[in-house]
């Protein structure tokens, strides 16, 4: 496949996948807000979040206070901000227009109507009582996308790279929820069973859909370790880091390419510590230190992604062989068969 | 004055025999359900998003090309006339571009003069001496026809022009059949109507046809300008129908004189390209510098026989206005046989006595830009107000070179839906000419109507609309 085409697949899937999450990120967010104002520190929770989704310095430079109105404009409407669902959207929707060849004209038909109505949207603004709706908007036209992309793409390439962007952006922002409501519970992390605890935690938890799920798998209360293990290391939890390192690693093994040597040890041993863990060990080091390492190292596998399958020809120097342009290497999956 | 040609009805008004079928058809369906799927159409065109940019309106927007459903019929016996006529005349263009940029007979011979030819500024002397696959140059030829009552001939087809470069329209060929067959279908189980849905395949046999030498199992890519482009649909739909890959310049390179496209595997060498980039666009390194759609090196890699372009570099010069008043004589040189398709009788300004005439009669006239292509920067005498003839003229006396004439041919009409019902609108015919191990097409090729009442400008820039070709196997 074309090294562009990959790349726009990659950026579909990673701006539909965004924005749903930043929805999440903010709904969550904005529950937490409505349980509890502190008067010596107002607004503590969006500054938080901003800080955390490392857009705190153009958030300030052109708003005055992270008030909740303003924090969600920012981060749902905001054209300017790179990272606002608006935007999200946008790049979704640019990369498949892009591409428009590539995936089904049902695809595209969803992805350019969601782009529609989110221009409609942002005109006309979102009102207070509609907040929760454009919430759950977002989800709704990211779970269809995904859910067309399952349904009427042929098992190819093409269908790896936009699951590759999907499952590679679900890991970094399950991640970025996780720091940023540690960061704000952390004083009430010894306060177990309380009823700060099932509040704060259980909002987190709706916010990845994890809450009946949470019940069904402890059948206990709720404490902030377990919601970190469940969100961490339960591979059958679906936006768990384990579930999408598990789908990134099995992508990158079946994708392959003559040079994804170092890649695929660098994802398989991120995916190896995850999947032998224990949430003892990481809460011993420390759950943000754990969450700002693993969000490196995600990072630093982004840009292997880049150099290894999107590469320019400043990055491929050596002339390569006639024989080697003709092999390819077979996936790990054909080994194994 | 006397109405045009008309394709559907005879001058007494009677249903000429090749629409029988579809008049009969049309007299016992309601009005009501035509009005419908009129409506179906504009619909599915919007959805599926087959739409084109306008240059010079607001940036990024796109406008659908306005769909006719009367189609335009073509009877058998007059196809085969057209057909062969279009396989002479490029079949003679092919053979010039190879003769000038190789031993210029033709020049040499005096049948056309060298000046013309060697002075033109779409000559490219860069081409001078390389061989290319088959000596083919223009692989994709789209021939503008049109018919009209001229003299004492009655509907005679004539060629507009030769478009040689990168003709476009077919995709709207593809889905205007597509179109019909989905609203109409029982007319096509009624009538015997020649299909056209192949043309991708033969486009791309044609493409693999003219591989360079020694590779087998050619890898063929569609070169496109990008997304911004005023017919990036129509390549990414061929480009999908044909199962190629569609490139932009940044997704390939050359090394050691050879194509190769990044691909998520590593390189893969790119044999063959399909490139609907202009020529002066293709590499920075031979040609603009400021060119950021093309690919470094291209044209060395060209030169050294290690890709093939369709269509060539320099294939301008044999479609350029100048040029066209001698292509009867090509066929002449180069075929031995006279030409079966007509050219319109045209006048060149560059000489005194035509220019004289011209100027004299500008009214009646059409005045073209040797260059100018698209229907843009030409003058229609007869719908045109004084102030805008004495513009022209002053334009033409600046240069006459630059400008040749024609009369001003009444098009053949057809009836068309438009605001007031059905009414004869002018039309014109591109059918689409493949070149390589042999001559290949499908029957018809791209109708195009002026939908403004009177107007002869079919040009979708300029408000055209369009038809589907039928051309009847019996």
């Amino acid at each position: 496949m074309l090294s562009s085409t990959a790349d726009h697949l990659y950026w579909l899937g990673r701006g539909t996948e965004r924005a749903e999450n930043t929805a999440r990120m903010l709904d969550v967010t904005y529950r937490m807000s409505l349980l509890k104002q502190s008067v010596a520190e107002p607004h503590h929770e969006w500054r938080a979040m901003l800080s955390i989704s490392g857009l705190h310095e153009d958030f300030e430079a052109r708003y005055d206070e992270p008030s909740a109105a303003n924090v969600m404009h920012f981060m749902a409407l905001d054209e300017k901000n790179p990272g606002s669902i608006y935007n999200s959207l946008y790049t979704a929707r640019e990369n498949a227009r892009a591409i428009r060849g590539a995936i089904t004209s049902e695809m595209w038909e969803a992805l350019n109507s969601t782009w529609l109505e989110m221009r409609r949207i942002q005109a006309a603004g979102i009102a207070e009582d509609g907040v929760s709706s454009f919430f759950e908007w977002v989800k709704e036209r990211s779970h269809l996308s995904r859910g067309i992309a399952h349904g009427t793409l042929l098992r190819d390439d093409i269908f790896r790279f936009l699951r590759l962007g999907t499952f590679f952006e679900r890991a970094d922002n399950t991640a970025r929820i996780l720091d940023v409501k540690y960061h704000i519970l952390l004083p009430s992390v010894d306060d177990i069973g309380g009823a700060a605890d099932y509040y704060h935690w259980g909002a987190l938890l709706r916010s990845v859909s994890a809450f009946e799920s949470y019940r069904k798998v402890y059948r206990d209360l709720i404490t902030p370790k377990r919601v970190a293990e469940l969100l961490i290391l339960r591979p059958d939890m679906p936006r768990s880091l384990m579930a999408a390192m598990n789908e990134v690693n099995r992508l990158l093994q079946e994708i392959n390419g003559p040079r994804a040597g170092e890649l695929l040890r660098r994802c398989g041993q991120l995916h190896g510590e995850l999947r032998f863990g224990t949430i003892d060990d990481i809460f011993a080091r420390g759950l943000h230190e754990y969450l700002s390492e693993f969000l490196e190292r995600i990072y630093d596998l982004g840009d292997l992604i880049n150099t290894t399958y999107f590469w320019t020809t400043d990055e491929w120097p050596a002339p390569l062989p006639a024989a080697a342009l003709s092999f390819k290497m077979p996936s790990s999956s054909q080994l194994m068969a | 004055m006397k109405p045009a040609y008309d394709e559907m009805l005879d001058a007494s008004g009677a249903v000429r025999p090749s629409y029988h079928g579809f008049a009969a058809w049309l007299e016992s369906t309601a009005p009501e359900v035509i009005a419908r799927k009129r409506e179906e159409a504009d619909l599915t065109f919007h959805r599926v998003g087959i739409t084109f940019a306008v240059y010079g309106e607001e940036a990024g927007k796109e406008r659908l090309i306005p769909f006719d459903i009367i189609p335009r019929i073509i009877p058998a016996a007059e196809w085969q006339r057209i057909e062969a006529g279009l396989r002479q005349r490029v079949k003679a263009l092919n053979a010039f571009l190879d003769d000038i940029y190789h031993d210029q007979e033709i020049l040499k011979a005096g049948r056309i003069p060298a000046q013309q030819v060697l002075g033109n500024s779409q000559y490219r002397a860069e081409m001078a001496g390389v061989t290319v696959p088959g000596g083919i140059y223009a692989h994709i030829a789209g021939v503008d026809l049109v018919r009209a009552d001229h003299g004492d001939k009655c509907g005679e087809y004539y060629v507009l022009e030769d478009n040689l470069r990168t003709p476009s329209g077919v995709s709207y060929m593809l889905e205007n059949r597509k179109m019909m067959m989905r609203l109409f279908p029982e007319i096509f189980a009624r009538m015997a109507i020649a299909p056209v849905e192949h043309y991708p395949d033969l486009l791309l046999e044609n493409l693999r046809s003219v591989a360079p030498e020694g590779v087998h199992n050619p890898n063929v890519v569609l070169l496109t300008p990008g997304q911004f482009n005023s017919a990036y649909f129509e390549h990414a739909f061929l480009a999908q129908q044909m199962g190629i890959e569609l490139v932009e310049g940044n997704d390939l390179f050359v090394r050691d004189d050879t194509v190769f496209m990044r691909t998520t595997q590593g390189p893969q060498r790119v044999d063959v390209i399909y490139r609907r980039i202009d020529d002066d666009f293709l590499d920075p390194l031979a040609f603009r510098k400021d060119s950021v759609l093309g690919v470094p090196g291209l044209f060395n890699a060209y030169r050294a026989g290690r890709v093939t372009l369709a269509n060539a570099i320099g294939t301008g010069i044999a479609d350029d206005k100048a040029m066209y008043i001698h292509v009867p004589e090509m066929i002449r040189f180069y075929c031995g046989e006279e030409p079966i398709l007509s050219n319109v009788p045209t006048w060149e300004l560059a000489k005194p006595d035509d220019r004289k005439y011209v100027l004299e009669h500008l009214a009646e006239l059409v005045v073209k830009e040797v260059h100018g292509s698209g229907g843009y920067g030409m003058l229609v005498g007869p719908t045109s107000s004084k102030a805008e003839i004495e513009a022209f003229r002053r334009k033409i006396l600046a240069a006459p070179e630059g400008y040749i004439a024609q009369p001003t041919l009444a098009l053949s009409t057809c009836p068309t839906y438009v605001d007031s019902g059905v009414a004869p609108r002018h039309l014109d015919l591109r059918p689409y000419v493949l070149s390589g191990r042999d001559i290949s097409m499908v029957p018809g090729g791209l109708t195009r109507v002026a939908l403004k009442q009177g107007s002869l400008v079919v040009n979708s820039s300029q408000g055209g609309g369009t038809k589907d070709t039928w051309v009847l196997e019996n």
